[in-house]
């Protein structure tokens, strides 16, 4: 077990050093300009000097994510389970949520944030949880709607009825959708929380930290945000992953 | 009382549209208690709607369907009879266990009465050790037998099966009728069972009801005695004259259709 882990592991771990040693030499022996892009060397440099920065820009980002992943996804699957009960609601929803999807959410930050006191933290998760809404509502709906005939069929022998049928059948049969949606939302979640920054509101995110680096051309230090942005963006991905394991222990093979 | 009887059932799909077909035409069956009933015929002869008929999956057009002396319906809803299907159709997310608790948790019955049947089925299907395994875990021919441990959990007055064994391979579906066949008598259920196999209805029967292709009718009833129902019975006289009875049985159904008129001998 631990040898194929290792095995798995290794192949990804080997490029990715690879790459980092290549760009350190390009960037050094290149002369290339820390505006253009900094040296690897330079950014961890500065990210071990700003790790109390990064740590407490993460914390707001994270949260802010956060709250707008769970939002975003209890909306999503409440509306999912809602259309796929009454078909008429979901033929009249899906294109509101198809128009939702197109629209530049980004694009809303502005707005919201001119919506709400320049200290509230409400914007930014508004734009993470109608980000995260997306995803999560249509392959719920997907799996709520794929149900096996057979599976109908057996419950109707029973005599179970709807509600039954939908909290026996249809709920745990459209989970591995619902989690594909929040694989996909975890990483849109924390990008919305930290890009929403860039348009005003409260700044304490990594987004207004990574502005503000740049504005003082400390590129480096920029690079250090993105670096934490980078690592919050996986840490929420690999909970989405834990937690979908956790809760189908009956698939035992989700990443491979 | 019999366990089952249909009288004077027609079933027509897609009525009054181009594409109406005829799948049942006055059909008459009796199950009595007890008794293992087969229904054998070509493909499309109505067998499996005949099954869903007295299932209540589906109404009839014409005609009346009761199961255990109320109507399909009742039955249905009192989960008078079990069910099994080509596919298992088990629950991936649920263990082997909870799939067999299944109809009972939907029946009211308490947690320790659902765990103590579910594992008294399991035992008799030979999958005691797998009860906490999940479905996606077993064989084809094992999670078959989870189906029919679910089937039987109620312990219901009447099974119906639908080719059940239809996706096995040989060995597995002789050793699984066997099986069945101890079940049933041990618990003194009813059974109607739909199959294409000859063989197999002969094995497993009371009594082998044999249709003709669409508009399904029933053609003729063979009886079939066998001394004892076990591999010795696949080699005896009897076994291999009611074969030849339900093969003659069958081709005559089958030039029955070719011709204007069928005939509507039924049991």
């Amino acid at each position: 077990m631990t040898r194929r882990w290792w095995t798995a592991a290794l192949p990804p771990v080997v490029v990715g050093v690879a790459l980092l040693v290549a760009w350190e030499l390009t960037v050094t022996l290149g002369r290339i300009a820390p505006f253009i892009v900094p040296a690897p060397s330079a950014i961890w440099r500065e990210l071990v000097a700003q790790r109390v920065n990064v740590w407490e820009a993460s914390l707001a980002s994270g949260a802010n994510a956060l709250i707008g992943l769970v939002g975003g996804t209890v909306a999503g699957v409440l509306a999912a389970l809602a259309a796929s009960r009454f078909r008429p609601l979901a033929e009249v929803s899906l294109p509101f949520a198809a128009v939702l999807n197109a629209l530049p959410i980004i694009a809303l930050a502005p707005i919201l944030n001119n919506m709400f006191e320049s200290t509230s933290s409400v914007p930014r998760r508004l734009v993470a949880g109608i980000i995260v809404f997306f995803p999560v509502f249509i392959n719920t709906l997907r799996g709520l709607r794929e149900v096996n005939p057979l599976h109908r069929e057996l419950l109707d022998s029973y005599g179970a009825g709807g509600w039954t049928f939908a909290r026996k059948v249809r709920l745990p049969g459209a989970l591995p959708h619902l989690f594909t949606g929040l694989r996909q939302a975890s990483s849109l979640a924390v990008i919305a929380a930290v890009v929403a920054e860039y348009f005003g509101g409260l700044q304490n995110g990594l987004g207004s930290r990574i502005t503000s680096a740049a504005s003082f051309t400390a590129y480096p230090r920029a690079w250090a945000f993105v670096v934490g942005a980078c690592l919050l963006g996986l840490v929420f991905y690999l909970s989405a992953l834990l937690l979908e394991r956790l809760a189908m222990p009956w698939k035992s093979r989700l990443i491979t | 009382m019999n366990a089952v009887s249909v009288e004077h059932v027609t079933k027509v799909f897609n009525t009054g549209r181009a594409d109406e077909v005829t799948a049942l035409s006055d059909v008459d069956l009796h199950v009595g208690q007890g008794e293992f009933v087969s229904l054998i015929g070509p493909s499309g002869c109505g067998k499996s709607t005949l099954l869903r008929l007295i299932a209540d999956l589906t109404p009839p057009t014409t005609g009346t369907v009761t199961v255990a002396g109320g109507s399909a319906g009742e039955a249905r809803r009192r989960q008078a009879y079990g069910i099994a299907f080509q596919q298992a159709g088990l629950f991936e997310w649920r263990t082997v266990a909870r799939n067999v608790e299944l109809p009972l948790e939907l029946h009211g019955a308490g947690r320790a009465q659902r765990r103590s049947r579910a594992r008294e089925m399991l035992d008799l299907v030979g999958l005691g050790d797998f009860a906490g395994h999940y479905p996606a875990q077993l064989s084809g021919g094992m999670q078959q037998r989870v189906a029919i441990a679910r089937a039987l959990a109620v312990s219901p007055p009447l099974l119906l099966m639908d080719e059940p064994f239809g996706a096995l391979d040989e060995m597995t579906r002789e050793r699984l009728q066997g099986e069945l066949l101890g079940i049933c008598a041990a618990t003194r259920t009813s059974t109607v069972f739909v199959t294409h196999s000859i063989s197999e209805a002969v094995f497993l029967s009371d009594r082998v009801v044999v249709m003709s292709p669409r508009p399904g009718r029933i053609v003729t009833a063979v009886d079939v005695a066998l001394p004892a129902r076990d591999e010795a019975a696949r080699q005896s006289p009897a076994f291999f004259a009611a074969i030849t009875a339900v093969r003659q049985a069958l081709r005559g159904a089958a030039d029955g259709a070719n011709a204007t008129t069928v005939p509507a001998a039924a049991s």
